[in-house]
């Protein structure tokens, strides 16, 4: 289990959540995700040979239901919250240039 | 009776006996508000108007003789329980102007069975923390000493209860966010089984650990919120179907016979010594009412800080991958482009605690380290669950301490996160596990509150109720209450 992140596993994983890491913030950022690693490396001493992943607490599968409309959403208040909704679009910074 | 101390069930029978009006009770906890919460900071929203028109509702609902158990009830809901046309922020500048278009279960029940809300609480920002000093809306104080944390993260809950600012409130409780606030502000507060009560309209945070629950003066409040909350809901497709107990109908019976697991790994780690006296004082009154003390073994309970600390992460990491700027929450100023929207939305809308949290949980979940970590913690959580399994095969109950200490200074533990963590040390194993735990008050520590923690078989939150009103009948811990906020 590696237990510490470096600048370039940084740089990776700021990519995939979306979240910048202002380079002043660099090593402190470092620094405080490191400290949850050292806590999470206890996991190694524990013996886990042969045992399955837990996912659900109670093992219960999820209840389905049935194929069928059973509430209809409001567009127009869900929309409501959007910072820039016009005419039934979510309007974004141009894409193709 | 004194109003400001009063319990649910107390304020019922003087409702109903006409000896005082839901509006005049809402009325009154406003007035409180008003003097106290520039301290004490427990409210995010006041819902002055809405609290009064259900008020209303609510001396006409009395008037006919339809009342519930919560009819006219003043509570305070987390402020991460959607409800309609209502801001509902999570502690966060990300929804800081976030107005709910729909109402989440909970607060629906509550609201159906007469609960009259006077607000939203205040909380770490998306339930994570353990002091409420993440919030963007500024850190609750402890009304016990207002230099300290009350707990976190339903730390505005907690506060707005303990400081007499409402009769009850919602909390939830992914790691502890229910029961080490309640300890910490002299408070019974209940984290029902996995699944016992619906998520949906809860803003999530980790959705295989997250679970709302009462935050009340007596077990019995505790008992008479929890069975207004609990159930099925088809809306929410990890929601257990089993029935309902009337918890406040199984209060009563006598403890005498019932086997309380005693586990010394609790006894061993970082608690203080003068809240391990505490403890041991409050198993020995659980022992005189009758109770039997048992040793019981949780061996993997010293690998749970780290299993929760991958999996949470790597669960919050996902849920919060939603707020991305564009359908609903905050937006960056002039996005250059679509990914700069993205980035700056999410790197201006989050604090500090939450960005660390998605960058652990997204490395956790990465190629190359998710069976290493993920995986592991995984499995590591199954084995903390069969811990449990094995314990109640031999006892009802286990108790233990709540919290390592009492309620730490304002920024003390900022600097360093695995101390706030440690916060959670006794209260994370429950929520991996699914089991129910509640936390109720077992004495003072240098004038502090502290919480006796009693963990329950899979949905058997009635012993757990029956044990904590039967120790509160012996003991007077619960009814203390906080000095008065300047």
């Amino acid at each position: 289990m590696p237990t510490q992140i470096d600048e370039k596993t940084l740089s990776q994983m700021s990519t995939l959540a979306a979240l910048p890491v202002e380079p002043s913030q660099e090593q402190q950022t470092l620094a405080a995700l490191n400290e949850v690693l050292d806590l999470v490396a206890m996991l190694e001493s524990v013996d886990v040979d042969g045992v399955l992943p837990l996912a659900h607490p109670l093992e219960r599968y999820q209840q389905l239901s049935a194929d069928a409309v059973t509430e209809h959403v409001d567009r127009e208040a869900l929309s409501r919250n959007a910072p820039d909704f016009e005419a039934g679009l979510y309007f974004v910074p141009k894409v193709i240039e | 009776m004194n109003l400001r101390s009063a319990t649910i069930a107390e304020l019922r029978a003087h409702l109903d006996q006409r000896k005082l009006s839901a509006v005049e009770l809402t009325d009154y906890y406003f007035e409180r508000i008003d003097r106290h919460e520039p301290t004490i900071n427990a409210y995010v929203t006041q819902l002055r108007e809405t609290a009064r028109s259900a008020a209303v509702k609510a001396d006409k609902i009395i008037a006919a003789g339809q009342a519930t158990a919560l009819t006219g009830i003043p509570i305070a809901e987390k402020d991460l329980f959607c409800i309609e046309g209502t801001k509902t922020t999570s502690g966060s500048k990300m929804l800081a102007d976030f107005e709910a278009p729909y109402t989440a279960t909970v607060s629906e029940k509550l609201a159906n069975a007469g609960a009259v809300t006077l607000g939203k609480t205040n909380m770490d920002e998306f339930a994570m923390g353990s002091s409420n000093e993440s919030s963007y809306f500024g850190p609750v104080k402890n009304p016990w000493d207002t230099s300290r944390v009350p707990g976190g993260s339903s730390g505005g809950s907690a506060a707005a209860v303990a400081a007499g600012l409402c009769v009850a409130s919602t909390g939830t409780d992914t790691g502890g966010s229910i029961r080490q606030p309640a300890a910490l502000c002299g408070l019974t507060g209940l984290k029902p089984t996995y699944g016992r009560v619906s998520r949906w309209g809860m803003i999530a945070f980790a959705s295989s650990l997250d679970q709302a629950g009462p935050m009340t003066r007596s077990a019995k409040d505790a008992a008479i919120m929890l069975e207004h909350m609990a159930g099925f809901d088809p809306r929410d497709s990890t929601c257990l179907t089993e029935a309902v107990p009337r918890y406040s109908q199984h209060l009563d019976q006598p403890i005498k016979g019932l086997r309380i697991g005693v586990c010394e790994a609790f006894f061993e780690t970082a608690l203080d010594a003068t809240v391990a006296t505490q403890i041991r004082e409050a198993l020995s009154i659980l022992e005189s009412l009758g109770a039997t003390l048992i040793d019981v073994s949780l061996p993997h309970m010293t690998a749970s800080l780290g299993a929760y600390y991958v999996i949470a992460p790597a669960e919050c990491s996902a849920n919060l991958a939603r707020f991305d700027g564009i359908r609903y929450g905050y937006r960056c100023e002039d996005p250059q482009n679509l990914q700069d929207l993205y980035t700056r939305s999410r790197g201006e809308g989050f604090g500090q605690e939450v960005k660390k949290r998605i960058l652990v949980g997204t490395f956790a979940l990465s190629a190359g380290y998710y069976d290493a970590f993920y995986g592991r913690a995984q499995k590591v959580r199954r084995l903390i669950k069969q811990d449990f399994v094995e314990a109640f095969s031999q006892v009802d109950v286990i108790a233990g301490p709540t919290t390592p200490t009492p309620a730490f200074g304002l920024g003390e533990k900022a600097k360093n996160s695995v101390d706030m963590y440690l916060q959670d040390v006794f209260t994370i194993a429950a929520s991996l596990a699914g089991v129910p735990a509640m936390s109720i008050p077992a004495g003072l520590v240098s004038g502090l509150p502290i919480g006796l923690q009693l963990i329950g078989n899979y949905l058997d939150e009635a012993t757990l109720l029956n044990v904590a009103h039967q120790f509160q009948q012996t003991t007077d811990w619960h009814t203390l209450t906080a000095p008065e906020a300047p």
